[in-house]
């Protein structure tokens, strides 16, 4: 092998962003992939012979920015394209939904707080916008360009008005459960709206602190109408980054696990040794790999500070959330919808995912697990054959390690009350199943090499978020090894199907 | 008696008390006006069978700042403050762990149940106490409006500003961390031991809706040990005569300036006249003049129940309904016959002038709460006890003793209905059980018995939901966010009304700061001498 300019090592979504502007930028760019595809958690995997899916089933807020700079809309993804529902199921028939900032079967006096509350919030997300997208400097760090990002942040924060920026202060930290408790009456639209604060991260709706920060941040490209499933679905980002990055000329190198990162006699990043015991060199080496996986495994604590281990070694990133992937002879039929389109929730109250919750605190699968159930195939029918579909279902809350271990029984109690579960929205559908895949958390982390299985590599809470992602001396993807960077999930903005880690890492890189 | 005062206080707890002898002090001509019969809120000490002295509500002091203690001479007006020599924590099984004043004994204690944590304890009291400096500075302070350009608030940013600098980058980045994660998270990062960990987590729940594993926890934690006793920093102690000789010292003080109080005065109405809050309306009908008039309510109770919607902003009755006031907590004040005889504690170690925790593990405190959430409460509570009587000998007669149990979780409603007698005395039972199941024979020492439930604690004094801090202590109620954003430094909506409550900044707790804080606001606003003492800071 030659020797590169970058090695990035991961070919997830963010790796392939990273990767594409490093290239484009002029470098000699190879990425290495454990797996035999690229995408990641985004990644299509056939999981009954004839049926695909991927983990990550919706694509929420992904960077305009990025696929504008790297014409993503050419290789046939639409960053812009309708965006999806997200339904409230009632056993019944009688759904809410809300799409694209629109409220549908909720009460009168909802409707009308929605108003308010889908403005201030939608305010406060395009307010945060702009700074997912920037490096978030050191506290420390006093030259005036990164002094002028506090100073812009600070502005754009009085910009709102007195009231708006005191309000945003008092909500910045409430629990998902106070703020929806402030303005909504019905149960199940409480449940649907605190959704997105909660899910892929270690919180309930009573949690304080960080869920509000996880809504604003997924609804940085519009409130409640960001979740966007195009033709041909998640499989179309994933497409378009590779075929993107492979026409820019980065080399992508599959089924190639990373054995550790080679550091040079003066303790530079200066290559990676595969499994194979294959040395490639480069200038600099950039993980894509979540951050406890990069030092834990692929560094190796003992050539890192103690100090430094630690602050790594507590983050927390123990993912709650498990994957059902079910393959269907038909188009199951669920109450009251016509066309089960978007994002379907079974969650039938804020109580329901409390309790959910406090079953995995223990380290338990809940007994009674809440879901977000799609239907990818409806929008991309090469997963499943003819006539045929795929069931996608996130289920809150799987514990990575089961306090009794994963045994077959346990597996087999949380796949049946997931089951059970959808059956109530969806009668007859269990005669329509030929396949069903269980994906734990261990299970992904076993697959896709993700620490403790979660969506955004580690939690996102505040104490995990800005510059202090994933640990404040590695916070601009930058890291105390030399040469060594960081463009994943588990750095600045965070997890979900965004893309701006990479985008970040690839400018300080190219700093 | 006149009905024309300078300022009228409503409720005499211990900050209405500390406020109005702030005010009394600068010359003003004050009225404190009590509903109940007694003064001192929660910080009471009520003799409901005769010869027992029970502290009904709060039990143990640790947050009264010691400036004000000296500065209105409380040691002069009778009150006396002894420190908890140390505490028997109890685990699930046989398991106990000791604290003790001794470091050598106390490093020895935690060896015997992991050498690990022996080692970390160090590591964990300092980051504790240097995470409490920084907070101890603003307690006497008001806190600054971040959306206002006034000089004031602009220079109190800038104190702040310096103060967290001071603390150095990476430190800044641990204190966000501590102030925003769990307790049981913060103490997963330093001990390996259940027992430890739970005894330590404990702080962490005590008066709040929030769990072990709750973010924002680890700061309650911080909360409980911030105080000090004479100087000694997280000590906790009992006060000679129960709590209510806080407040009546306090009270004392306040009457050597002048003041007046009036006790069965309870107030029905704040007169609102032309958005100007001018006197009050009592329930028999009485009505008082006054140039200001100082709510020691909560601040739910204050703009909900005592004054007209119609007279208030909508946004601010909207804000009330929604502040967070959480019932979370019980209490079980049991009289008895003699000194209870603990399993596993040799010489019933600090019977005499110590606490008992009786803690099981987090999960035992997370599984508690689960059932809090549930509107019920756990058969295996958490409970916090302390004998005042064996060391105190006013509160009990001769030979005699009183135990005071607090009880992390008790619902404000139940599931089922509202809270009755009978589920009532069936919350008592479970409490009695389970200490017996660590003393056994206690039940047959029991003369008395007095078991509160939220439902009790609001009813008496007064606290909506039985919150022990007026109002929940997260984030968005702490600092310039108590009670309500804009409304940070203890002046109301309305001309002429404040709050000196612990809704009000630095929230709940026996520390009188509330009180004194709006007392400096209102001097300061009427041109009056600030006869309010600054914080030191002797101990640091």
């Amino acid at each position: 092998m030659p020797r590169f300019d970058s090695i990035v090592v991961g070919a997830g979504h963010n790796g392939l962003v990273c990767a594409s502007y490093l290239r484009r930028a002029g470098q000699r760019v190879l990425v290495v992939e454990r797996g035999s595809s690229p995408g990641g958690l985004a990644a299509g995997i056939e999981f009954a012979e004839g049926y695909r899916s991927a983990v990550a089933h919706s694509v929420s807020h992904f960077s305009e920015r990025v696929a504008k700079d790297l014409e993503l809309a050419r290789f046939g993804f639409d960053a812009r394209a309708a965006s999806v529902p997200l339904v409230a199921l009632d056993e019944d028939g009688a759904h809410i939904s809300i799409e694209d900032g629109r409220l549908a079967g909720a009460s009168e006096a909802d409707s009308a707080a929605f108003e308010e509350f889908h403005r201030l919030m939608n305010r406060y997300a395009s307010t945060m916008a702009p700074f997912w997208e920037k490096t978030v400097p050191r506290l420390s760090d006093r030259s005036p360009s990164e002094v002028a990002k506090f100073a812009h942040l600070g502005v754009s924060l009085r910009l709102l008005g007195k009231q708006d920026m005191l309000e945003f202060f008092r909500i910045a930290t409430l629990s998902a459960r106070d703020l929806v408790d402030e303005y909504f009456e019905e149960d199940r639209l409480k449940a649907a709206l605190c959704w997105d604060g909660l899910i892929g991260g270690r919180m309930a709706p009573r949690s304080p602190n960080s869920a509000v920060l996880a809504m604003l941040y997924r609804g940085s490209t519009g409130f409640y109408g960001q979740h966007r499933i195009g033709p041909g679905g998640v499989r179309s980002l994933v497409d378009a980054l590779v075929d993107a990055s492979r026409e820019a000329g980065v080399e992508l190198l599959c089924d190639s696990p990373v054995r550790q990162v080679v550091l040079s006699a003066t303790q530079q990043a200066c290559g990676v040794e595969l499994a194979s015991g294959e040395v490639i060199e480069a200038d600099r080496v950039i993980s894509g790999v979540d951050p406890k996986h990069t030092f834990r495994d692929l560094v190796g604590y003992a050539r890192l500070d103690i100090g430094f281990s630690n602050r790594i070694e507590r983050l927390r990133s123990e993912g709650l959330v498990a994957k059902v992937h079910l393959a269907l002879n038909g188009l199951p039929e669920f109450a009251g919808l016509t066309q089960p389109r978007g994002r379907l929730l079974m969650a039938p109250g804020l109580d329901a995912i409390e309790f959910a919750y406090d079953d995995a605190k223990y380290g338990e699968a809940s007994k009674q697990p809440v879901l977000e159930v799609t239907l990818p195939s409806l929008e991309d029918a090469s997963l499943a054959p003819e006539g045929h579909h795929v069931l996608s279902a996130h289920v809150m809350y799987v514990p990575a390690r089961h306090r009794e271990g994963w045994t077959n029984g346990a597996r087999d109690a949380l796949l049946e009350s997931v089951m059970a579960t959808i059956e109530r929205f969806a009668p007859g559908i269990r005669s329509q199943i030929v396949a069903a895949e269980l994906l734990t958390p261990s299970d992904i982390e076993e697959r896709f090499g993700v620490t403790g299985g979660h969506w955004h590599h580690t939690e996102f809470a505040v104490d995990q978020l800005l510059m202090m992602r994933p640990t404040y001396d590695a916070g601009q993807y930058r890291t105390p090894i030399d040469n060594l960077f960081l463009c994943s999930a588990g750095c600045h903005p965070g997890g979900d199907l965004v893309g701006a880690a990479g985008f970040n890492a690839a400018r300080e890189v190219l700093r | 008696m006149t009905n024309q005062y300078d300022a009228i206080v409503v409720g005499a707890g211990h900050n209405g008390l500390t406020n109005a002898a702030y005010l009394a002090k600068a010359g003003l001509k004050v009225c404190v006006l009590e509903k109940n019969d007694y003064i001192g809120g929660a910080a009471v000490s009520r003799e409901l069978e005769p010869g027992w002295l029970y502290s009904s509500c709060s039990y143990v002091c640790s947050m009264m700042r010691q400036a004000i203690h000296r500065d209105l001479e409380l040691g002069r007006h009778g009150l006396m403050i002894v420190p908890y020599l140390g505490t028997v924590t109890f685990g699930n099984g046989d398991e106990r762990l000791f604290s003790y004043q001794d470091e050598t004994a106390s490093y020895n204690e935690l060896r015997r149940h992991s050498p690990h944590d022996a080692d970390a304890m160090f590591r964990f009291q300092a980051d504790l106490t240097r995470y409490s400096q920084v907070i101890r500075k603003t307690l006497m302070r008001t806190p600054p409006d971040p959306s206002s350009f006034r000089l004031r608030d602009m220079q109190e940013l800038l104190f702040l500003a310096k103060q967290f600098w001071a603390l150095g980058e990476r430190e800044l980045y641990e204190y966000i961390r501590f102030f925003t994660m769990s307790a049981a998270e913060f103490l997963e990062d330093y001990f390996e031991n259940d027992l430890i960990k739970g005894a330590m987590a404990s702080p962490g729940i005590i008066g709040t809706a929030l769990g072990v594993y709750s973010p924002g926890s680890a700061y309650i934690l911080l909360h409980h040990v911030m105080g000090d006793v004479d100087g000694s920093i997280g000590a906790w102690g009992l006060a000679r005569g129960g709590m209510g000789a806080i407040s009546d010292a306090i009270a004392s003080a306040y009457k050597s300036f002048g003041g007046e109080l009036r006790t069965e005065a309870g107030v029905a109405r704040i007169r609102v006249n032309n958005g100007r809050a001018d006197g009050v309306i009592l329930e028999n009908g009485d009505e008082l003049s006054a140039g200001i008039v100082v709510s020691n309510l909560d601040a739910k109770r204050t703009f909900t129940k005592v004054i007209d919607r119609a007279d208030l902003p909508e946004d601010i009755y909207r804000r009330a309904k929604n502040f967070k006031i959480r019932g979370s907590s019980g209490k079980v004040n049991i009289a008895l016959s003699g000194l209870p005889k603990f399993t596993g504690v040799p010489d019933n170690r600090y019977l005499d002038r110590g606490g008992q925790g009786f803690v099981g593990s987090l999960e035992t405190m997370e599984r508690a709460y689960d059932c809090w959430k549930r509107g019920t409460w756990s058969d295996d509570p958490f409970i916090e006890s302390v004998i005042p009587s064996a060391w105190d000998p006013t509160v009990a007669p001769a030979g005699k003793h009183w135990m005071s149990n607090f009880i992390q979780y008790c619902p404000p409603e139940l599931s089922d209905g509202p809270w009755t007698p009978e589920k009532r005395d069936a919350f008592g039972a479970t409490v009695i059980d389970k200490i017996e199941r660590y003393a056994p024979g206690f039940k047959d020492l029991i003369v008395h018995m007095e078991v509160r439930t939220p439902h009790e604690i609001e009813n008496e004094i007064g606290l909506t939901e039985g919150n022990i801090f007026q109002g929940e202590l997260t984030i968005d109620q702490l600092f310039f966010n108590r009670p309500f954003p804009g409304y940070g430094q203890y002046r109301m909506p309305l001309k002429n009304l404040y709050m000196c409550g612990s809704s009000t900044h630095p929230g709940g707790g026996v520390s009188a700061v509330c009180g004194a804080n709006a007392a400096r606001e209102i001097l300061m606003d009427l041109k009056r001498p600030n006869t309010v003492p600054e914080d030191d800071f002797h101990d640091e």
